[in-house]
């Protein structure tokens, strides 16, 4: 590294720009800037292992015949037989319930959006804090909550739909927040009087001003909720019943008493089953901000919490 | 505000939904939790609750351990993020991929991320076992969850950092540098202050998170003694909803306070981040 002059590492970290500086300078600053450069380097692919590293040695484990033994033992796809005819019932109960979740926050998370970005006023604003609560307080405070209050009612109790509403609670700003970001940064009032005044009803500008103005921030939200909807723990450990075990609730089971490559083939099961809304993410560009349009980014739509 | 095209019927009947959800579903059974937990006489049952030994110490070790993993997330995730957002090389959206991926980890896929790094057949104990002659397993505990707190955080603190990183004006950097400012000061003295609204909002995200979460503890040991633990061993083993209710309640409120306090001193709204 230190052999390059200086000219290519300025390209390199300012890729455009060709800066004045007083030639004298240039002998004393690249070394500290290589240093800098290397020890972010350093930083930056040791956590990438970190994060990757384990990942790959549960998708190995997942497929070995014994992995005390290591992968000499032989590959099988045993592990990953057993777990699906064991749990593929918690498989569809996430999708399930992770729709359901999804079908609720949007019919009533999109018009709430909309709504509080329109109205700017301290009612609006402090219901949007309040609808905040739910992710900014600890998940099991909410799950006990729930149970002190509808335990009680016991076909609600033991049906998904209790689960479900836990989910709906704790995902709904997700949805909310997202689309009134969108909202507020387009010009809908504009829009909507110009709509108004060739005669087009509320609801007419609703389906075709605000819904297709909202489209990113439906998107964004509609993964996020999708996604969290399907990690979601904390609640749903407490809400679930022996018939409603969730995909998380299967895993934490699973790694609690069963075998590590059983466990590893469950984790294998549940990336396949995350793979197509990363994919999304990427795509839509929600989680990786370089993609993401300027107004998303603005939205603070890449911004993400979960419970873990 | 008088706004023709969006009545006030219209606004009443769009919030209504969202509302009645929250209110029916999250406002009414807190309510209920916070009249359970005073068991008939709110002062003495907290009193007795702030004054036990074991869940106040298990409390300040939530805490701690909470304020140490966003430290050294916003550390880590700041020097990644700013090297992913202003820097351009080959492969740059490949390791941002990786370096993100984790986001969709619930918290038990997490710990056992962490078993599988730092548990009896992990690879770090079989590495410490070849080199050093001594199996490392630091799952099972307060380090363990240290990582896997780590692990649920990063990728989340990159995507803040990230986002913020690319909205720097650059023309302040380069005043700083034609002034002489070294790297180094550019970083602490620009870079740094312009991202510190971010990196807060953030960091109270990541602190909240760690307050709260439950998963990972469960996967590694139900024995680490962090408050979610101590709540869900009172409601299950002990079958003591007052106990546990009031210390979900005393944890929800330190988290809150921590979150209005990083709002306030951030300027912006951290909720926005949350």
């Amino acid at each position: 590294m230190s052999a390059l002059p200086s000219r290519g590492r300025d390209e390199d970290r300012l890729s455009t720009r060709v800066e004045p500086r007083a030639p004298h300078r240039r002998s004393a600053l690249p070394s500290a800037r290589t240093w800098i450069a290397v020890a972010q380097w350093l930083v930056t692919l040791a956590t990438c292992a970190f994060l990757v590293v384990p990942v790959v040695m549960s998708i190995v484990a997942g497929l070995t015949v014994n992995y005390f033994r290591g992968v000499a033992s032989g590959l099988t796809l045993r592990w990953l037989e057993e777990v699906w005819t064991q749990y593929h019932a918690s498989v569809f109960l996430s999708l399930e319930v992770a729709a359901a979740t999804l079908a609720v926050t949007l019919a009533t998370g999109v018009p709430a959006g909309y709504a509080l970005a329109r109205s700017r006023t301290r009612v609006s604003r402090m219901i949007e804090e309040l609808l905040v609560m739910p992710v900014a307080l600890p998940g099991l405070a909410s799950a006990l909550a729930l149970l002190v209050v509808y335990g009680g009612y016991s076909a609600f109790r033991m049906s998904a739909a209790f689960i479900v509403v836990g989910h709906v609670v704790f995902t709904l700003p997700f949805m909310v927040r997202p689309v009134a970001a969108v909202c507020a940064s387009s010009d809908l009032r504009t829009l909507e009087e110009g709509a108004a005044s060739l005669g087009a009803s509320f609801m007419q500008r609703f389906f075709t001003i605000v819904l297709p103005n909202a489209r990113p921030g439906i998107v964004a939200g509609a993964l996020a909720v999708l996604t969290l909807s399907i990690g979601e723990f904390n609640l749903t450990w407490m809400l679930h019943t022996p018939d409603t075990k969730t995909l998380p609730v299967g895993l934490a089971d699973t790694y609690a008493s069963l075998r590590i490559e059983v466990g590893s083939a469950y984790t294998i099961l549940f990336f396949i089953m995350t793979m197509p809304l990363l994919v999304a993410m990427q795509w839509f560009g929600v989680a990786t901000p370089d993609v993401a349009t300027r107004r998303e980014r603005n939205a603070g739509i890449s911004h993400h919490q979960d419970s873990q | 505000m008088h706004d023709l095209t969006f009545p006030l019927r219209w606004r009443v009947a769009l919030v209504a939904p969202a509302l009645a959800v929250f209110l029916a579903f999250w406002l009414l059974p807190m309510a209920a939790l916070v009249q359970l937990s005073a068991d008939g006489h709110f002062l003495a049952t907290y009193r007795a609750l702030l004054t036990n030994s074991r869940y106040m110490t298990s409390l300040l070790q939530t805490v701690l351990l909470s304020a140490a993993v966003t430290l050294a997330t916003l550390a880590i995730s700041t020097t990644c993020g700013l090297l992913l957002a202003r820097r351009d090389f080959a492969g740059r959206r490949a390791l941002v991929a990786l370096l993100t991926f984790p986001l969709a980890f619930p918290g038990v896929v997490v710990g056992f991320m962490v078993i599988m790094l730092a548990g009896r057949q992990g690879l770090i104990g079989a590495l410490a076992l070849r080199f050093v002659g001594e199996r490392w397993v630091f799952a099972y505990s307060m380090t363990g969850l240290f990582a896997g707190y780590l692990y649920f955080s990063i990728p989340r603190v990159i995507v803040t950092v990230m986002a913020c990183a690319s909205k720097l004006d650059a023309s302040l950097e380069e005043a700083a540098r034609s002034l002489g400012a070294s790297p180094w000061r550019v970083t602490r003295d620009v870079v740094l202050p312009a991202l510190m609204p971010g990196l807060i909002a953030a960091g109270a995200v990541c602190f909240a998170t760690a307050m709260g979460a439950f998963g990972t503890a469960f996967t590694l040991a139900t024995d680490i003694d962090v408050l979610p633990m101590t709540i869900y061993t009172e409601f299950t083993l002990n079958a003591n909803m007052v106990t546990a209710a009031g210390l979900s309640i005393v944890l929800g409120i330190v988290t809150w306070g921590v979150l209005t306090l990083a709002r306030s001193l951030s300027g912006t709204s951290v909720a926005a981040t949350a």
